[in-house]
Formats: structure tokens, sequence, C-alpha cells
């Protein structure tokens, strides 16, 4: 545990001496990427709610941090009064997408959370007129940076001896909610709340016929999600700078899916090494184009498309040989690999007086 | 006054009237059938009972109005369904599913109510680690039954208990609901094995497309020749 926690405190710095500083940002990214994983695995991986527009909430966080901490509109609040308002506002939009949809299920309401996340993001595109009220596709730019015990993150300074670039500073702040976030993801899940969300994926009517409010309970993954989205869109906006509806495509929503997906749905260990991997390779792909200069003495396949093209035969294979994810909670395992011998039990109760 | 009094209950799909205008009552601690063939309404009218389908007419539990209320609100007024199909959660543990069922609870009784349904069920005792999907069918009922009977319902519905389980273990599942209602658990059950269902009732619905054809005590209806012929297969 010391260890871990000397690991995590020491990490940027060693990422920096040995990658360089890019890869503090690849860092800080996986810990955005953390909080999104697990805000969407509440509504996905508890609550069995299949929602393709999560990057919505994300959007609106970073959109409330620009309007409230920019020239845009010359207001400058610090971050931590910031952040409450987002979380709020992503919540209050999770129960306003969650209401109309409580009837649907699977694909459909695959569907309707794509259509919400897609309107979103038009709608920040497109509200620069009659009144600016998002600056259209330009985005916001020169959002204040998080500014904490005088200390602005936004600059490189010399603290204790060591050079903390803004990287660095986010890194830590990221850290904090990361780590809070994980703690919450676990409280709920442990929690009766979990519990019935569980029981609602599992089998809606029973759930409901043992006395649970399935559309309060539902409503109520729609907004946790929604929270953690919403912060760690707050987050984005003041570690970017700038944002713009470009940040907040359905791609996005995809990538956190498949980051639950691969790491292990509804499990928070699983999810937490799906969003590191899926931050993390990419990046580590890009060098591939070097490599091809070197070995080639041109780049022959784009590493961008080559990325793709690996991700996607990823995601292939893991459907294929490993569907419940490479870190599946025991439960989903279970489904995934009947245990074999029902048959067997069953023939035996079948002739078994004692019951 | 009835536990449960049911009047003109009607249920409708669509343009499909799956029960049209039914009334039933079910007093305390009796054990009372629904009978009747396949699409006859049973189904429909044990879902309605429980919020789960929209319904008109009147239904109110010791004379309180439940018609109108949404499922959950009508589980914690004391009703408990053992759903058609069984309905347990597949993923979680023989204990779990259990747990799930005192879901509503916060009195101190429910440890008490454990030692009950594992007694009442000594496999499930076995089990209770077991995932409830690897479970065969009848465990499966007996998980079912169990996990309603924690919430300590005042009026329990059973939806086709017998259904998919061979002979003997729809034998072992009608010697547990008599006990069951031997511990003074009132229950309404559905069924479509006529058979079991008037033998185990005190009193029975005959249900035929949507209205009640005859209804009184079971022993009286076994005897009757059109019942008998309709559903005994005399």
């Amino acid at each position: 545990m010391v260890l871990l926690a000397a690991l995590l405190i020491a990490l940027p710095f060693l990422v920096e001496a040995g990658l360089g500083r890019s890869w503090v940002r690849v860092l800080d990214f996986a810990l955005l990427y953390i909080m999104l994983a697990l805000g969407l695995n509440i509504v996905v991986g508890y609550a069995g709610l299949l929602d393709l527009g999560f990057v919505a909430f994300y959007a609106l966080g970073a959109y409330l941090y620009a309007w409230l901490a920019s020239p845009h509109f010359g207001l400058h609040l610090p971050f931590w009064a910031i952040l409450p308002l987002g979380a709020a506002l992503a919540g209050l939009f999770g129960v306003l997408l969650g209401a109309p949809t409580l009837r649907l299920r699977g694909d459909y309401l695959a569907i309707v959370t794509l259509g919400f996340g897609e309107i979103i993001r038009i709608f920040m595109n497109n509200l620069n007129a009659p009144v600016n009220i998002t600056n259209g596709p330009q985005g916001i730019n020169l959002i204040d940076p998080v500014s904490l015990a005088g200390i602005s993150f936004g600059r490189t300074q010399e603290l204790f001896g060591l050079t903390f670039a803004p990287a660095h500073f986010y890194y830590y702040l990221f850290l904090v909610f990361t780590l809070a976030t994980i703690f919450i993801a676990y409280r709920l899940q442990d929690s009766r709340i979990g519990r019935a969300w569980v029981a609602i994926r599992e089998d809606e009517v029973a759930a409901a016929a043992m006395g649970i409010n399935t559309r309060n309970v539902k409503l109520l993954a729609f907004a946790m999600g929604a929270v953690f989205g919403g912060v760690a869109g707050g987050l984005f906006a003041a570690f970017q700078g700038f944002i713009s509806p470009e940040s907040f495509t359905l791609w996005e929503s995809i990538l956190i899916l498949c980051m639950i997906v691969l790491g292990g749905m509804g499990h928070i260990p699983g999810v937490l090494l799906g969003a590191v991997l899926l931050t993390v390779l990419p990046e580590a792909l890009r060098y591939i184009g070097d490599w091809q200069r070197a070995a080639l003495g041109r780049v022959v396949v784009d590493p961008g498309d080559l990325r793709m093209l690996l991700f996607g035969v990823a995601l292939v294979l893991m459907m294929v040989y490993r569907p419940e994810g490479l870190m599946p909670s025991r439960r989903r395992q279970r489904e995934l690999h009947a245990e074999d011998g029902v048959a067997a039990q069953e023939q035996a109760s079948l002739y078994d007086s004692r019951a | 006054m009835s536990l449960l009094e049911v009047k003109g209950l009607k249920v409708a799909y669509g343009g499909i009237q799956a029960v049209r205008g039914i009334d039933l009552r079910v007093d305390e601690g009796e054990l009372v059938c629904l009978i009747g063939a396949n699409g006859a309404g049973k189904s429909s009218t044990l879902r309605a009972i429980m919020g789960l389908a929209q319904a008109r007419g009147e239904i109110r539990l010791a004379g309180q109005r439940i018609s109108g209320l949404a499922t959950h609100a009508i589980a914690r007024l004391g009703v408990s369904l053992v759903p058609e199909g069984r309905g347990i959660f597949p993923r979680m543990t023989v204990a779990e599913n259990l747990a799930m069922g005192a879901y509503a609870r916060r009195d101190a009784g429910v440890g008490q109510d454990y030692d009950r349904v594992y007694t009442l069920f000594p496999r499930l005792a076995e089990r209770r680690t077991q995932v409830a999907g690897t479970l065969s069918g009848g465990e499966q009922q007996m998980l079912a039954i169990g996990r309603a009977l924690m919430s300590r319902p005042r009026l329990l519905l059973m939806d086709e208990p017998s259904m998919g389980l061979a002979p003997l273990m729809v034998q072992k599942i009608y010697d547990t609901i008599r006990t069951i209602a031997q511990e003074g658990v009132t229950l309404l059950l559905v069924e479509q094995n006529a058979n079991i269902a008037l033998q185990v009732s005190q009193r029975a619905y005959v249900l035929e497309s949507g209205s009640i054809a005859a209804a009184g005590a079971s022993a009286d209806l076994a005897r009757d020749p059109a019942v008998r012929s309709a559903y005994l297969g005399h």
C-alpha cells in the first residue's frame, strides 16, 4: 500500500525521466479516462443500461467550466466552485436523458443515448448565433488553469527543488479526483443502491417485485454516471485551456465504452486496466511511424490508420476469446463460461427425494 | 374483510382483451387457485394485481386500494410475486438472491427468515454460495419461492410454479406450497396443472377467455363434470 502510494507520487517524474514530458500528459489523460470509464461503468456495468452518449456529460462539464472561467463571458470563478456546478448540471441532464428513456432497453436505449450525445455536440457547434454562447466550432479558448494555494497550475514552477510542469500539477490533481472516484465507485457497488442496480440489470420485473423503485434507481444510475462525467469534463477544460465540440464526438463515447468492455464490465479493477490500456496503447503505437522511417526510410502505413486497425483487431480478438474482458468480475465470468455439470445436477436432483 | 379483493378487473394489450372484467377475493390464510387454459388470462390477472400490467377495475389489499400503484409500492405493502419462469437473478448466488427478497425490509428478523427458508428448502442451504443460474429448474423454483418468502409477504402470488418441471419435482414444490400455506401465508396461485391445483387449494376460480367460468370450493370443482372434462382430462 505504502509502496503503491510512493509509486503513484513518483510516477510523473519517473515517466518524464524515462519517456519524456509528453508522456506525463498521457498519464493525465489516463486518469481522466479512468474517471469517465468509472462513471460510464455505473450506467452500463452496474445498471446494464447501454449508454452511447456518455460524452455529452463530459462536454457539459467542460463547457460549464469554460463559461465560468474564461474571457468568453468575462467570468473567472475558482475551480472548486465550478466543479460542483458542473457535476450538478451533468447530473440534471443525466436525469433529463434518463426520464424519457426509462422504458427502453438494449439497442433502443443505445440509439436514443447516441442521439442525445450528438444533439449536445451539435448544440455546442451551433450556439454561436444569435447569442454567442459556445463560440461554435472555434471553441472556447484561454480557459483559466486551476489555481490552488496561490500556485497556478498553468505555469512551470520550481518547488522543493523539482521542476513542476502543468502536466505534473494536473497529474496530482487528477490523481486525487481519481482516487475519490474509485472510492465512491466501490462504496456505490457495495451499497443497497448498488445491489438494486445489479438486480435491475438481471431481471427488471423481478427487481420491481422485490420492492425496488426501478424508475428512481435507474434515474439515479444515469445521474451518478453523469456526475462523474461532468467532473471529468471540468477538469479536462482546465487542463487543456481550450475546448471545442470536436473533443466530444461519438468516437469518445465509444472509446470509453471500449475501455469498460475491454477491462471487464462492472468490475472496478478491470475498468481501471481498460482505461489505462486504451489511453496508453494508442500513444505507444505512434512510435510505429518512427520505426517505419528508421527501417524502411519512409512511412509506408500511417500510424494513425494502423492504430485504428490494431485497435479493431484487438477488439475482435477480445470478443472471440475473452468476451468477459481482461479482468472480469467473478459474476460475469461465471455467466459467460457456464459451469459444467449443470445438466448432470439437474438429472440428479430430479430423483432426489430429500428436498 | 378479505385480504385481497378484485372487482371488475380488465386487462387489455393493445386491442386484445386478456381479462374481461373479473371479480375475485382471497381471505386471510386461504390458498386460492386460478386455473384455466393457455391464454385464459390467469397470468394477466396476477400481473395486474402486482402492478405489472395496465389494468382497469379495482384491486384492494386489506381494504386499501392498490390498483394504479407502482409495482415496488405494491411489493412494499406486502404482496410478493413468484414470477412466471421463476425470474431469479441468475448471476447472483443463492444467498444474494434471498437477500434481494428482503430488500425492502429494514427489521432485525431477516436472519431468522434465512433459516426458515433454508429449513424449508435444505437444497438451497447446501447451495447457498452457488450461482443461481446454474441451479436446476426445480431448485430455481425453490429459490424463487424462498426469495418471495424473504419479504414476509401478507399475500404471496405464484405464477405457474409447476411450469417446466418434471412430475416428481412438481410434487415436491407443491408439498412445500402446502407447508407454506399451513404456516399461515395467504396464497393466490395461478396454475395450468388443474389436477394438482385443485388438490392443494381450498377455493378456486376457473378462467375461460378472460372471464370467470366457474368458482367455488376446490373439492366441489374437482367433482364438477364440466371442469373434469375440460381441465382434468376425465
